[in-house]
């Protein structure tokens, strides 16, 4: 098992081409970065109004709900057969399933913030979009960060799964391996799908940790050490 | 009127803060409802006129409107019916934002902003108004100082304060709107009772030198006799029960309610308006700490070179050589000379020898009261004579 | 030909039927004995990380890294990992297992957490031992917090067995598979409709038997602090 894991990832042939590993890499990062653009630009608006005004929270949560609990493999062959084009029917499922995390991480960070601080910006004369945009964006920004780090590890992951249909990227070494039966390519694709998953994410918690404000994170390590106390 | 005012606010931050009552603003509430859609009402038919350049405090049971009827002066909450005057003209004819940056404005927990530094906190109002970086954070810095807080503050987060210094940051923040008005919704409440006190004493004293028109509100009553110039008790259910000095209040409650409000011991809590200016002070034999006492059969108060009392020496007592303070028996608590009654009686009641220590403004022992002389004074003056 | 001219036709079918009723059945069990086994795992997990302080940290960061890796690799890497064979069932069972457990393994720790130290230590002065003490006392107050993990995990679970079909064993999957196969709507549709009903199903039941063992917590709404009136 491990001999044909090495000598699948030691021959040259699976470095080069099309079918080669940077080509598989690189389209897979492709869709899931493609996927997450578009998620974004619908989710965040949505979720960012939803957490200011408080209208139709109830909605959303609900609405959330239901596509969490959508079978990936489903929509995906669904999609297909609806447009008989991998590509488009794939990069629209990735889509509908990269939305709830990140509407569910912009709409609890901004109802994470306290109310007396969105209070003070109110008593104070902030208009609505300062307060949106000065104070609570701000503070909510780690939240709506770990949706979109939730985002991208489904993205990841379903984008293996839309192999099925005849998606490129890393799914296709999981899935024409198994047709064939090469197990040193499958265990090589489930690697490398798990090593970019994981890379990602490192580097999107990296990208987190930076972007919260300084004055945030002490508040937050201050709360800590007043529980644990 | 309040337009311009508004307008004259947003310009004019630079220039040095107004002498008492110069710039304050009188409120007044006409008939004034608010009553939510689930039919709850929360303020019923307020009319009250709140005089500029004083303290008044709204004070009542959870669920009497207090805090509704202040949002309401700065519109974050909109009245159902009725009116609201500052300085003569209807707050709805101006825009809120605008209306709002001219109205200090303080909450518990202070609402600091927790991704800015104290400074950017303190600075907000002033940036909001346009006001230049360098200029509105040279104002922030100045009323840091203000309210006491040492420059270096400035830097830090508001994680990094402890409760109390996040609340003089709230109202530093509050006064940077450098407005005639500030309205404060139970902004001590959440801090322990020693660091409460210390605030307290702290807005009593800003407001000697700024004498803003502000609106206080607690559900605390000793804080709202403490604080207040004039106290509004509200019932549940949003109804003004009486409104009038905190002596008045204490003294005649207007009926069960309020009575029931202001406490058991609201008699003796009467005693803080009650000056003892005629309380007969008496001479007492002293010992200096440090030289031999001698012997005595009375109670002999200890004073050190200063004059100031270090505590008592019982009769009889024999002392090898010089007196040194482990020989005493600690002091009860001081009256200063000048100051409410309430501190005459307390003197005497906590001193071991029954004896109320008196001293002057410098601390310097001048004499001792009973009790008895003192419950003389407060028979012989049956209504009080009020601060 | 109408779609629902089509599903009349697929559901008229009594070996179409057959089979919807066999893959439902299947998927209850793949996706509910794994919720069952990954709470009792993430309990213990959570009670060695209260007894063992060191072991926390770590069992964390392998939470997040299961957490992490796709579902579809995940699947094909557990017969290599524990030596079963391709389209064994017990490969699923035991990839949602870990992923539960994973998933619940923070809520747990969260959980056992805030049970107020005051309660601990008055169990202990009355002569609980620690092991009886965790399981009835900390534990018990632990189920408000953990409950809501568990509903995201049922929710995530019964979504994901569908994946499974790829490697041949995947519950209503089965329908995506074959629906995609032979360009067939109908197997697609009533798949992604039963997904989402059994989901909401156990997710009502989860909620009910959440009451049920929380007699004393009967308020299920967040509290959350309000400006003072």
């Amino acid at each position: 098992m491990i001999g044909e894991i090495i000598d699948w990832f030691t021959s040259s042939a699976n470095w080069q081409g099309a079918d080669g590993v940077p080509t598989r890499v690189l389209q897979h990062l492709g869709y899931v970065l493609l996927a997450l653009v578009l998620a974004s630009v619908i989710a965040v608006p949505i979720g960012l109004y939803v957490g200011h005004t408080g209208r139709g929270g109830v909605l959303l949560v609900g609405s959330g709900n239901v596509i969490r609990a959508l079978p990936t493999l489903g929509l995906v062959t669904f999609l297909f057969l609806l447009f008989t084009d991998s590509d488009v029917a794939a990069i629209i499922g990735l889509v509908v399933l990269a939305i709830p995390p990140i509407l569910a991480g912009t709409y609890a960070g901004l109802q994470a913030v306290d109310r007396a601080v969105v209070d003070a910006a109110e008593g104070m004369g902030m208009r609505g979009g300062q307060r949106l945009w000065q104070i609570e964006v701000p503070i909510a920004l780690p939240l709506v960060l770990g949706g979109v780090r939730n985002a991208v590890l489904q993205l990841v992951a379903t984008a293996a799964v839309a192999a099925y249909v005849g998606l490129g990227g890393l799914g296709r070494y999981l899935l024409d391996g198994l047709a064939i039966l090469d197990y040193g390519e499958v265990a090589a694709g489930a690697i490398l799908t798990a090593l970019l998953a994981i890379v990602l994410d490192v580097v999107l918690a990296a990208v987190q940790r930076a972007l919260v404000p300084r004055g945030v994170r002490l508040a937050e390590a201050g709360a800590k050490k007043e529980v644990s106390a | 009127m309040l337009e311009r005012r508004a307008f004259a606010a947003d310009l004019d931050y630079g220039r040095a803060g107004p002498s008492r009552g110069e710039w304050a603003m009188g409120i007044e509430f006409r008939g004034v409802t608010k009553k939510y859609p689930d039919g709850t009402v929360a303020v019923d038919d307020l009319n009250l006129t709140i005089e500029d350049g004083t303290i008044t405090v709204f004070v009542g049971p959870s669920g009497c409107g207090k805090t509704t009827s202040l949002r309401m002066i700065n519109r974050m909450v909109e009245p159902t019916s009725g009116t609201i005057l500052l300085d003569g003209a209807d707050v709805r004819d101006s825009d809120p934002a605008l209306l709002r940056r001219g109205i200090g404005y303080v909450i518990q927990h202070a609402g600091l902003f927790p991704h800015r530094t104290v400074l950017s906190n303190v600075a907000t109002v002033p940036l909001l108004s346009g006001w230049e970086k360098r200029k509105a954070r040279e104002r922030a810095a100045e009323l840091l100082e203000t309210v006491g807080l040492p420059a270096e503050l400035g830097k830090r987060y508001p994680a990094q304060l402890s409760g109390g210094q996040q609340q003089r940051v709230g109202v530093a923040r509050a006064l940077a709107a450098d407005s005639p008005v500030l309205l404060m919704d139970e902004p001590f409440s959440a801090v322990d009772p020693v660091v409460r006190e210390g605030l307290q004493d702290e807005l009593l004293r800003l407001q000697s030198q700024l004498g803003k028109t502000i609106v206080f509100v607690t559900h605390d009553i000793d804080e709202a006799v403490r604080l207040g110039d004039k106290v509004a008790v509200l019932r549940v259910g949003g109804r003004l029960a009486q409104y009038g000095t905190p002596a008045d209040v204490l003294r005649h409650p207007v009926d069960d309610f309020v009575a029931g409000f202001v406490g058991k011991d609201r008699g003796y809590r009467g005693l803080s308006f009650l000056s003892a200016g005629d309380v007969l002070v008496e001479d007492v034999p002293t010992v200096r700490v440090g030289s031999a006492p001698g012997e005595s059969t009375d109670w002999r108060l200890a004073v050190n070179d200063e004059g100031e009392p270090r505590g008592w020496l019982p009769p009889s007592s024999t002392v090898d050589g010089d007196l040194s303070e482990s020989d005493l028996l600690a002091g009860g608590s001081l009256y200063q000379q000048g100051t409410p009654i309430r501190g005459a009686l307390d003197a005497a009641l906590s001193s071991p020898a029954s004896l109320g220590v008196v001293v002057d403004a410098d601390g310097k022992a001048i004499g001792v009261v009973t009790a008895r002389q003192v419950l003389d004074v407060i028979e012989n003056h049956p209504q009080g004579v009020t601060r | 030909m109408s779609f629902f001219d089509e599903l009349g036709q697929y559901l008229g079918s009594a070996s179409n039927r057959e089979q919807i009723v066999d893959t439902l059945a299947e998927h209850c069990y793949l996706a509910l004995l794994p919720l069952v086994l990954g709470i009792v795992l993430a309990i213990a997990i959570g009670w060695l990380g209260r007894a063992w302080p060191r072991a926390r940290g770590v069992t964390l960061v392998l939470a997040n890294l299961v957490y992490t890796i796709p579902s579809l690799a995940l699947f094909v890497m557990i017969p290599s990992l524990i030596g079963t064979k391709m389209l064994d069932s017990i490969n699923v069972v035991v990839a949602l297992t870990l992923y539960t457990a994973a998933l619940l393994v923070r809520p747990v720790l969260d959980a056992l957490d805030a049970v107020p130290p005051a309660v601990i230590a008055s169990a202990t002065a009355m002569g609980y031992r620690p092991a009886r003490r965790f399981l009835t006392v900390e534990l018990p107050l632990a189920v408000p917090v953990l409950a809501a993990g568990v509903r995201v995990a049922s929710v995530s679970n019964i979504s994901l067995v569908s994946v499974g079909a790829l490697i041949g064993v995947g519950g209503l999957g089965v329908l995506f598979t074959d629906g995609f196969q032979r360009e067939y709507f109908s197997p697609i549709v009533v798949g992604i409709v039963l997904t989402l009903l059994l989901a909401l199903v156990v997710d009502l039941l989860l909620v009910l038997s959440r009451r049920l063992l929380t007699p004393w917590d009967r308020t299920t709404a967040p509290v959350r602090t309000e400006v003072a009136v």
